[in-house]
Formats: structure tokens, C-alpha cells, sequence
């Protein structure tokens, strides 16, 4: 007996949305392995991971306040993914976004009108948008990878962020703490629900969701993300532009990128500190993937995603486990969702081999 | 020049015969590309597997060669049953083979090229000397330190040739070798084989060029959809009884009326240069022709010699042509792209149908979007307007007889000859004034090829102007008006195909414009 | 002369990762093969080098376990990539949030934890000349084994049979496919000897260069790694070179604070990112080198029946 693929002859569809919920099973299954070799019950660990974080009202606000950040960098992301236009670099897009969005909080002080959250947003947006300008230049000029270009922007862009929060803008009766002055009121998203800090970026999350959803599936823009990304020969043969394609992908992801930092700074932390994210530009890639690149799916692998960001810190504190738990349950996920996609394409065959088959098992399979 | 007299299928008394396949059967999804085939080799014979592209030959040889494994069958090796699981043990037995698609390394040199052919090359230093020697003997001439992405097509089949050599197959397999070559290098192939068979190696030569098997092949077997159809004598059939039993049915040739009305010039290139549009592709230099209204003007050469440098160039995928070098429709297109060109009337149908012409993982509606979104009006305020898009690709689908699921089915699931049909008649219906064409009917089955033709000749008839770009010699001479040789980057003047000799155009395919004579002496 | 051999000494250190990592990667990708996991095979490397050499107190088994655990990790990409034809990209992605996070639970009783510095190979006599003595003698083994590393990954891919045929994979897998030769195991071998040496290149860090753990202390090396790879123009020779010239960049950065120049540290720090993305830049813009030197497969998914 030996195990081989056959290529299907068209991708299974019922297989591209049954595989993320076959992943979530096999990572649970993997988890639970590795906490009782931990030495922890793992039912208590997945009880502790997976619903004590949301058994409350407040509990689901904040897993509504972790998954804005996550929809709107990976609903970004999945239009540059569509188009093979590989932004890893949404975590630093984020900072940039925190930083032009902060500073102009911090330039306008206390007295500023209405107007302050608004061209805040307008700044995150800007700021994101310019950080993500450089790779697309780079990559349309130079031919530069945008992979490795993005990730180094991003190394110097929570540099850029940690040298403002020890220096210039460091808050002078802070106790020579690495923080900015508490943003004005003006410059706070106002709270939706009392008791919790469900914040406005919320329901614009959801906006931009249904506007990636209307771009992708409606517009034509869209129709040659996809082409672009499926087969790039054909987009030239029909006369789409892929370096148009590049600026237009990397631009909207990086500008939602950094309105996902503007929201986290003018939400719920309320100032700039060294570190304003747990690597949400990151693990937007997996949300992206586990929504398969669909901005509805992204809605629900977000929360999901956020989830296991909450059950982190929630077993941190009752089980004393490290917070580093949920990047592995998050690693685990897109692992076991890359391998079980196979099954979109290919059919898994155990066949028994009459023949020799011992050499070329190794090349065949 | 030797050619054998006995027909060695009635050959009692020739001792075992090489290779014996009963009953070999594979099936992939979706298709049944073998089905019970037989087959039989003699020692010292040229035999030929005869059949269109899709009827099986391929996955044949290579189940023979070891790549692919049959779902049934038997095969006997010099009259032993034996099992072939991998190229590795096929070369252990004395099989080679020379692929249709080179499998040669573009970054690597002869030397290197050669020794991943051979399962015990020993060193560098020893190699090199042998290659020459293998060459010299069979007149296949190889410098071993060459990197192979700077040799001709000619060439690169060579050091596959001597791949094989080296090991003394008993047996050679050859994937339709001449499909690249010109007339000149596939006589100089020729004499290579006969050699080869002279010393007792038994040859077995796919292809589908009737009038070459006649000349160099004792045996034919005939595959048709998966089965062998017949086993024959070759030099006893006519062309026509082999291409009658390839086909198994008459089927309608395109036909023209004379008396074309020629119009003004719809595609006006003058001095066109371009460099090479993939690395180690061909660049073409200073190529200058026109098309007018109501022609067919064809582009003979093989490929490789600038097709796609200049196709890329036409299509405006590479818009680096100078100034005023190209006209389409009186405008100057040297700076446009291909969105622009389309608006002056160019439709481009390109050599490649999946993942060029089309996107397989698409719908049919989505690829009639592909390039009708805007002649077509498929557009508002940049959005889809999904009930035409339909419209069209079932307007398609329909004038132009595409089977296959309908216009919800992925491009990728179609047969070669029904997308081709399809991405066609995307571009016919879209009354283009300019139809550039490359390779139409490539791996496309007759019939679909005769209804392709007829589209084609309908199309000019009706007033466009169509450039055609072909290897297929045949079809050039069949639907052209006049024909152009491109050669090594280099186009030559135009001959009316009524008047031309197919001599002439030969030689030129050759890059040999000016000689009267093929040299035939460096060949034996 | 002495602070030069000083500040040489420190580039060599900075070097030595960097340069186990990308010769790694080099070969991974002559064989067609591109893994973006370099930093989180590097993470896992650094931890279990860290553990074992702890636990053990036998530098030699810290060393072992971090090539192993890298090759362990490559395996896992192996296994995606090329027996379930999984994206490349999206699994090198995987592999390094993955690397980062299971180093991190693995670590986490490690952190702040002191450990001996991997011992120097100090030449009686010779260790002690002056200037040369530090520069060129009294390195660990380590140091040594990278430079080494680059003649041998230079015998392996350009005289040996092995290297003939895992180029021809990486350039054209169909067709070596179609010779006999067995494309996925010449890759898996590739991708894990590119583990192998990301997780020395770890092991380097959390044993000599840091001999400490602490979370994603590769801090990005597994990405300049790549960009090395690209910079080298897929040459190991280029390799060396570029990975020197980066750890100079590093090492620059930190004494241009000793030389008293007032710029804020965090801004001297990016200059090794800035650095990687000048030379990106540098070596992309001419698209024909690179398209000339990079392995034709890179990246592409083998499956042999299609």
C-alpha cells in the first residue's frame, strides 16, 4: 500500500470552505496532545481557550476589539495575496499607520474639535498607505522583492516608533516611562456599549469587509486581481496592468493596515506605546488564508483567530501557561490548513502496488 | 542510405523480437488514454507510432520508458516478461529516449546535460572526449563546454541524440523529433536513424507526418482515442490511406474562393527591432511587412527563431518598438499597450491557450470577459455587467460549436481543440479589422482544425486583415496568401503561396535563403 | 590596530549566522525550493541548542540538537510543499510564526537563564600573536564550520554528481523528472540541510554570540538571510562576501554609539534592515542577472503526474 495524489479534474468547492473547519478540528486535536504533554487536562485547557474567554458580554466585546485589527489588515492583505503580491509587512503599515495617526492626536492637543478623529483616520490611512508605497515602488522600479522589502520596513518602522515614545514625543510627566501623553478625548473612538471597549472600529471593520467583499466579487478591478494572481500571462495578454495592480493591492492594504493601528492607539490603548500590536500584521496572513482570501470568511476566521489571542491570555492566567501558546495554535492552524488543502485539488489514493513500485516510490508520491 | 526490404512483422526467423506490448492499458482522470494497445519491435526496424495528438502515443512511450506506470498489460523485453519502473531501469535495459520537449537544462552545459542522462557518467574530463566521439560517429557535431541555452533547436536535439547514444541503447524512442526541425535537419535526422537501425537498434518514431513515416519507417502502428486502429506497412499505403486510418474518417478541408478583394493596410510594420522577450529567447531584427484587408498572410519559420519576440511585440505585451514601427488601422500602436491596440481593432489569439489565451481556473464567462470587456460593452462605472458577460460567452459557445459543459465551465476542464474553438471565436465575434494568430491549430484535432481554417478564411473574406503565425507548414500553404519565412530573427520577403515552391521555403526555415543545395555531405 | 582586530572579531560573530543560514537557503533554492521559513527554523535551532547545551552541559550536544531540531522543522515544511503541494510562500510563512511561537513555549523556562560561552579553539602560540592571533586563531568551532561550510557547499553543487542533479531539479524538475531522477527526494534533502544550517545558524546565536534565550532573539536574521541569498546571485562564494559585509553593517552600528556620535540608537539599529533593502534594490534592478541566475523551478510546485 502507498499513499499518492491524483489530480482532481476541477478544484472541489465544497472542499475550499470544509477545509478550514477540518484544520480548526486537527489543530484542537494537536493542541489537546500537546497540553496533556504539558501536563494539563486538556478539556480544561480547551474549555479555558476556547469559551471562557466569550462566556460573558464583555468577553465578546473584546473579542470583537482583537478581531478589528485582524479583519481590517487581512482584508487588506487577501487583495495583495489575490494578485500574488506578497505584503508581509502589514504589521509595520500598522505602526505608521499608530504614528500619523497618533502624532497628529498629539500635535492638535486638547482642545481640538470633532474634526480630530476624523483626520486622525484619515492620517492612519496615510500613513499606512505611504509605508506600503515604498515596496510597491521598489518592486515596480527595481523589480524588488516586496516580500523581504515589506518585513524590513516593518523592523525599522517599530524602531521609528520606539525611538518617538523614548524621545521626542515622550510624555514629560511620565516618569521617564516609554510613552506619549493619553490622547485627548477628542482624539478617542467613542465607545459603542457601556462597560466595554467596543469602539466605532468595530463597525467600520465590517465595512471595509463588505467593500473588499463588493470589490472582489463585483467590480473589475477585482476580476483582474484575480486573473493577475491566477495567471499573470493572461493579464497581460488582456491588458491589465500588473504594475497598476501592484500599487493599487499594496496601497489599499497597507492604508487598512494603518487604520487597524490608528484604531488601536485611539481605542483602547489611548496613547503611543514601544509596542502597540501583539503582531496582528502577522497573524493577519493566517486570518487572511483561513477566510480564503474571501472578506466574508476573513469576518469569521477573524473572530476565530481572536479567539485564540483571548484563550492565550486566558490560560495564561489560570493555567499559567505562556502567552506564546496562541502563536502556536495559530502556526498549527495554517499549517493544517496549507496540508489540507490538497484535498481541493487532489485525491488522496491508497493504492496497492502489484509491481515493483520500490523505485520510484520516492519520486512517484 | 540503407533501407531494409523484408517487412519484419512477417519476419519469421529474426530470432526474439525486441520489445512486446500486449493489452497496455492507463487511464487518467477523465480519460482513457490507453486501452489494451499492442505493440511489436524488431531488432534493426524503424517503426513508426502513427496517430493525432490526444490518441494516445505519448503516454505509450513514456509507460515504455518507465515515467508513467500501466493500469494493465504486459510487456516482454527480448522476449523476457519484464517490469519497467523508472527511466533508471529502462536506460538498465537499453531503452533511450529522445523527447518531444526537450528535457535538457537551458543553465548547463552539453557535458552536464549529457551526464544527467547517463547513470554512470564517471568524470567531467572523461565525458567531454566521449561526446565528441559519439557525435563524430553519427555526424551529430557537439561542443561539450557549450551552455545549452546558446545552441539551436537543431543542436539541443543533438545532445538528447548523444544522451542516448552513450549507452548503446537497443532501442530508441523518438517523440515526434522532426515537429522542430527543417526539412534539411530532419533528412540529416534520417540518416542519423537509418545508421542506428543498420547496427541492429530498433527504432520507434512518433509522429504525425505521414509523407516522413513513408520515407523512413518499415513498420507503422496507428493509435486513434487510445487503441491501436491498425498495424501496416508504411511504404506500402498512400499518404492518404494512412491519414484516413489516423483519423478514421474524411473529414471537410477549409475551403477558399479565389478572387480576394484586397483593401487598404490594416497592419503596417516597418523596421521592427526587439530584444528577446523571454531570456534565451530569440531577439528580431529590423522586420518590416504589411497586411491589408482581406489577406492571410502567413509566418512560416520554426519555433524559436523570434515568433514569440515578434508576437509579443504585435500584441503590445512589450510595447518597447520604436516610434511609428508599427500601424495598426493608420494609428501609430508602437506605444500602446494591448488594451489600446484592441481599441484600434487588433485581436490577438496567442500560442499558448491555457495560461496565456485563457485562465484555466476560470469560467468561460470569465475568460469572454477576459478580452471583451471593452468592444463588447461589459463594463458600467467600473463594474461587471454578469448578464451580458454571459450573453457573450453563449454567442460563443454557440457560433462556434464549443462542447464542454457550458459557459460555467473552468476553462481548464475543456479539450484543446473546443477551447481553441472558444478563445477564437472570443476574438472573432468581436469583428476585429486585425487578427494576429499564432499556431491555431497546434494539438487541436482535425476536426476542430478544419472548422478553426474555415473561421479564419470566413473572417478575411469578410474584409479583416489576419497575420498568421505557424510551424505547421501545411496550414500555411492551405489558408495563406502569401507567406514570410522568419529566421533567426530575421523575416524574409514575402512570396505569394500560389507560386511558391515549398523547396525555397524550406531552405529558408533553414536560415539557408541564398543556398540551392542542402549540404548533404556533413551528414553521412 | 588591536581595537580594529577587536571590531573584527565582533563582525565575525555577527557574520557567522547569517552565513550558516543563507548558505542553507542556497541550497534549498538551487534545488527549487524557496523556504521563507528561515527565521522560525533559525528560532527553533537557537531554543534547542539553548536546552540541550543546559541540560546536557555538553556544548557539542547543543550544536547537534539545534541542527536537528532545524532539520526537524524543514522536515514539516518538506512534508507541505513537497508531498502536499502546499504554496511555498504561505508555508514558509507558516513555518516561521510557527518557529516563533513554539520557540517561545519551548524557551520559556530558559529565559534569563545563563550559559558558558561556547568554548574558543584557542592554538597554543598562535591564538596569542598579536592582532592576527584574535582575528584568525581562537575562534569556536562554529566560526570555523561556516567558513568551511562555503568551499564545501561550492564542491557539493559545482563538482559533485549530487549538485549536478539538484541543480537540474531546481532548473527544470519536469524535465529531471522525466530522466529518472528523483525530484522530491533531492528536495527533501535540500530542505533539510537548509534546516540543518538555519538551526546552526541559531545554535551560533544562543550559544555563542548571546549565550542566552530569549524571545525571537534571531530579530530578523532569517530574513537577511534570504535577501542574502539574492544578494549572492546564488553564489556561495557571493554568500561569504555578502554576509560579512552585513555583519559589518551590524557591528558598525553598535560602535558608532561607542565613537560618541549622538544619533538616537534606534535609528543607527535599522541600518542593517535599511542596509538589506538598499542592496535588494541594488541587485533586482538588473531583472536580467537575476533571472539568469536564479534556478528556473524556484519556487514551483512538482507534482509528477501533471
Amino acid at each position: 500500500m502507498r499513499f499518492r495524489l491524483e489530480a482532481r479534474e476541477r478544484p472541489s468547492r465544497s472542499l475550499v470552505y470544509g477545509t478550514p473547519v477540518l484544520a480548526v478540528a486537527l489543530t484542537m486535536a494537536c493542541g489537546s496532545v500537546l497540553f496533556a504533554a504539558l501536563g494539563h487536562n486538556p478539556l480544561a485547557v480547551l474549555h479555558a481557550f476556547f469559551i471562557q474567554p466569550i462566556d460573558s458580554l464583555y468577553g465578546l466585546a473584546e473579542l470583537t476589539v482583537k478581531a478589528t485589527p485582524l479583519v481590517l489588515c487581512a482584508v487588506g492583505l487577501a487583495l495583495g495575496f489575490r494578485a500574488n503580491i506578497w505584503n508581509i509587512g502589514a504589521e509595520g503599515q500598522l505602526t505608521l499607520g499608530a504614528i500619523a495617526g497618533g502624532g497628529l492626536a498629539l500635535w492638535a492637543g486638547d482642545d481640538a474639535g470633532p474634526w480630530l478623529l476624523w483626520a486622525m483616520m484619515a492620517a492612519g490611512l496615510l500613513g499606512g498607505g505611504l509605508w506600503a508605497a515604498i515596496p510597491a515602488y521598489l518592486k515596480t522600479r527595481f523589480n524588488a522583492n516586496e516580500i523581504l522589502t515589506s518585513l524590513m520596513l516593518t523592523y525599522v518602522a517599530i524602531l521609528l516608533l520606539s525611538y518617538l515614545v523614548h524621545g521626542p514625543w515622550k510624555d514629560p510627566d511620565g516618569y521617564s516611562f516609554p510613552q506619549t501623553r493619553m490622547f485627548a478625548d477628542g482624539g478617542m473612538l467613542p465607545v459603542l456599549l457601556s462597560g466595554t471597549r467596543l469602539h466605532l472600529g468595530a463597525p467600520i471593520a465590517l465595512l471595509a469587509a463588505l467593500a473588499g467583499w463588493f470589490v472582489m466579487s463585483r467590480m473589475f478591478i477585482g476580476f483582474q486581481i484575480k486573473v493577475v494572481g491566477l495567471t499573470p500571462a493572461a493579464a497581460g495578454f488582456a491588458g491589465f496592468s500588473v504594475r497598476r495592480l501592484t500599487w493599487i493591492t499594496l496601497l489599499a492594504g497597507g492604508a487598512m493596515a494603518g487604520l487597524a493601528g490608528l484604531f488601536e492607539v485611539a481605542g483602547p490603548i489611548g496613547q503611543l506605546l514601544p509596542s502597540i500590536s501583539p503582531g496582528y500584521g502577522f497573524t493577519a496572513i493566517i486570518v487572511a488564508f483561513l477566510g480564503r482570501l474571501h472578506p466574508l470568511g476573513i469576518l469569521i476566521a477573524g473572530l476565530f483567530i481572536a479567539l485564540s489571542y483571548l484563550g492565550g491570555e486566558t490560560v495564561q492566567i489560570t493555567l499559567g501557561l505562556p502567552l506564546a501558546v496562541s502563536g502556536v495554535f495559530q502556526g498549527m492552524l495554517l499549517f493544517f490548513l496549507l496540508a489540507a488543502d490538497v484535498l481541493v485539488r487532489y485525491r488522496p489514493r491508497w493504492t496497492t502496488t502489484t509491481t515493483a513500485g520500490a523505485a520510484v516510490a520516492g519520486e512517484a508520491d | 542510405m540503407m533501407v531494409m526490404d523484408e517487412t519484419p512483422e512477417h519476419g519469421a526467423g529474426k530470432g526474439v523480437p525486441r520489445l512486446e506490448l500486449s493489452g497496455i492499458s492507463k487511464r487518467f482522470p477523465g480519460c482513457l488514454a490507453n486501452d489494451g494497445v499492442d505493440l511489436t519491435l524488431w531488432p534493426g526496424e524503424i517503426h513508426a507510432l502513427l496517430g493525432e495528438n490526444g490518441a494516445g502515443k505519448s503516454t505509450l512511450v513514456k509507460i515504455i520508458y518507465g515515467v508513467l506506470k500501466a493500469d494493465a498489460g504486459g510487456l516482454r523485453w527480448q522476449g523476457q516478461p519484464t517490469t519497467i519502473n523508472s527511466p533508471f531501469q529502462a536506460r538498465q535495459l537499453g531503452i533511450g529516449m529522445v523527447f518531444q520537449h526537450f528535457s535538457l537544462f537551458d543553465s548547463l552545459t552539453v557535458a552536464e546535460n549529457v551526464a544527467l542522462g547517463l547513470d554512470r557518467a564517471g568524470s567531467m574530463a572523461e565525458l567531454r572526449p566521449r561526446v565528441r566521439e559519439v557525435g563524430q560517429r553519427y555526424g551529430l557535431e557537439l561542443e561539450p563546454d557549450r551552455v545549452v541555452h546558446d545552441l539551436s533547436v537543431g543542436e539541443r536535439q543533438r545532445v538528447e541524440i548523444v544522451r542516448c547514444l552513450m549507452q548503446d541503447p537497443r532501442l530508441l524512442i523518438m517523440d515526434e523529433p522532426t515537429s522542430v526541425l527543417t526539412p534539411q535537419e530532419a533528412e540529416r535526422l534520417f540518416e542519423t536513424l537509418r545508421r542506428l537501425a543498420g547496427e541492429g537498434c530498433s527504432i520507434l518514431y512518433i509522429s504525425h507526418k505521414l509523407e516522413e513515416i513513408r520515407a523512413l519507417c518499415d513498420a507503422a502502428t496507428v493509435m486513434r482515442g487510445g487503441r491501436v486502429v491498425a498495424a501496416c506497412d508504411p511504404r506500402r499505403e498512400s499518404a492518404h490511406g494512412l491519414a484516413r486510418l489516423m483519423i478514421g474518417e474524411d473529414f471537410a478541408t477549409a475551403s477558399r474562393d479565389g478572387g480576394v478583394e484586397l483593401g487598404e493596410a490594416r497592419l503596417v510594420v516597418g523596421g521592427l527591432s526587439a530584444p528577446a522577450a523571454v531570456p534565451h529567447g530569440m531577439p528580431i531584427d529590423d522586420i518590416s511587412f504589411q497586411v491589408a484587408a482581406g489577406e492571410i498572410l502567413g509566418i512560416a519559420g520554426v519555433a524559436g527563431n523570434g515568433q514569440n519576440t515578434l508576437l509579443s511585440a504585435l500584441s503590445g505585451e512589450r510595447s518597447t518598438a520604436p516610434a511609428s514601427a508599427i500601424r495598426i488601422n493608420g494609428h501609430d500602436a508602437a506605444g500602446l499597450g494591448p488594451r489600446e491596440r484592441r481599441r484600434l481593432g487588433l485581436a490577438f489569439v496567442p500560442e499558448e491557450r491555457l495560461g496565456h489565451g485563457s485562465v484555466p481556473e476560470m469560467s468561460l464567462a470569465d475568460n469572454a470577459l477576459l478580452t471583451g470587456y471593452e468592444r463588447e460593452g461589459l463594463l458600467k462605472t467600473g463594474q461587471i455587467l454578469f448578464g451580458r458577460t454571459r450573453d457573450f460567452a453563449q454567442r460563443i459557445v454557440q457560433s462556434f460549436q464549443v462542447v464542454g459543459g457550458g459557459v460555467a465551465a473552468d476553462a481548464g476542464s475543456l479539450s484543446g481543440g473546443n477551447l481553441q474553438k472558444f478563445i477564437i471565436g472570443r476574438e472573432l465575434l468581436q469583428n476585429p479589422g486585425l487578427l494576429v494568430v499564432a499556431h491555431p491549430t497546434w494539438g487541436v484535432d482535425a476536426g476542430a482544425a478544419a472548422a478553426i481554417h474555415q473561421a479564419l478564411l470566413d473572417l478575411a473574406r469578410q474584409g479583416a486583415a489576419i497575420l498568421l503565425v505557424s510551424q505547421d507548414l501545411d496550414e500555411l500553404l492551405q489558408i495563406a496568401d502569401r507567406i514570410a519565412v522568419l529566421s533567426n530573427g530575421h523575416l524574409s520577403q514575402c512570396f505569394a503561396t500560389a507560386e511558391v515552391e515549398v523547396e525555397r521555403i524550406g531552405l529558408l526555415m533553414g536560415g539557408l535563403g541564398h543556398a540551392v543545395q542542402p549540404d548533404e555531405s556533413r551528414a553521412v | 590596530m588591536e581595537t580594529l582586530a577587536a571590531v573584527l572579531v565582533t563582525v565575525i560573530g555577527a557574520a557567522t549566522p547569517l552565513l550558516f543560514a543563507a548558505l542553507g537557503e542556497l541550497v534549498s533554492e538551487k534545488s527549487g525550493v524557496l523556504n521563507l521559513g528561515v527565521e522560525g527554523m533559525m528560532l527553533v535551532g537557537a531554543v534547542c541548542a539553548f536546552a540541550a547545551a543546559l541540560t546536557t552541559g555538553s556544548p557539542a550536544a547543543g550544536i547537534l540538537a539545534g541542527a536537528a531540531a532545524g532539520m526537524l522543522t524543514a522536515l514539516l515544511f518538506g512534508v507541505l510543499t513537497l508531498s502536499l503541494l502546499a504554496n511555498q510562500v504561505a508555508s514558509g510563512l507558516a513555518l516561521t510564526i510557527f518557529g516563533v511561537g513554539i520557540s517561545a513555549l519551548i524557551g520559556r523556562d530558559f529565559v534569563g537563564t545563563p550559559l558558558p560561552r561556547l568554548p574558543l579553539l584557542e592554538i597554543p602560540g598562535l591564538s596569542d600573536l598579536p592582532v592576527v592571533g584574535r582575528l584568525l586563531f581562537g575562534h569556536d568551532v562554529l566560526v570555523y564550520l561556516s567558513i568551511a561550510a562555503v568551499p564545501a557547499v561550492i564542491w557539493l553543487l559545482d563538482r559533485s554528481r549530487t549538485g549536478l542533479i539538484l541543480r537540474a531539479v531546481g532548473e527544470n524538475h519536469e524535465a529531471a523528472h522525466a530522466l529518472g531522477h528523483s525530484v522530491i527526494v533531492v528536495r527533501y534533502l535540500a530542505v533539510m540541510f537548509g534546516g540543518a544550517m538555519a538551526g546552526l545558524g541559531g545554535a551560533y546565536l544562543s550559544l555563542a554570540h548571546t549565550p542566552m534565550w530569549a524571545e525571537n532573539m534571531t530579530a530578523g536574521r532569517g530574513w537577511i538571510a534570504l535577501a542574502l541569498v539574492v544578494f549572492a546571485t546564488w553564489r556561495p562564494g557571493r554568500v561569504l562576501l555578502g554576509a560579512y559585509l552585513f555583519g559589518g553593517v551590524t557591528v558598525a552600528q553598535l560602535h558608532v554609539q561607542g565613537f560618541g556620535v549622538d544619533i538616537p540608537s534606534q535609528i543607527l539599529s535599522m541600518l542593517p534592515y535599511l542596509a538589506t533593502i538598499a542592496v535588494l534594490v541594488a541587485i533586482s534592478a538588473d531583472s536580467v542577472r537575476v533571472r539568469l541566475n536564479a534556478p528556473a523551478s524556484l519556487g514551483r510546485i512538482f507534482h509528477p503526474d501533471s
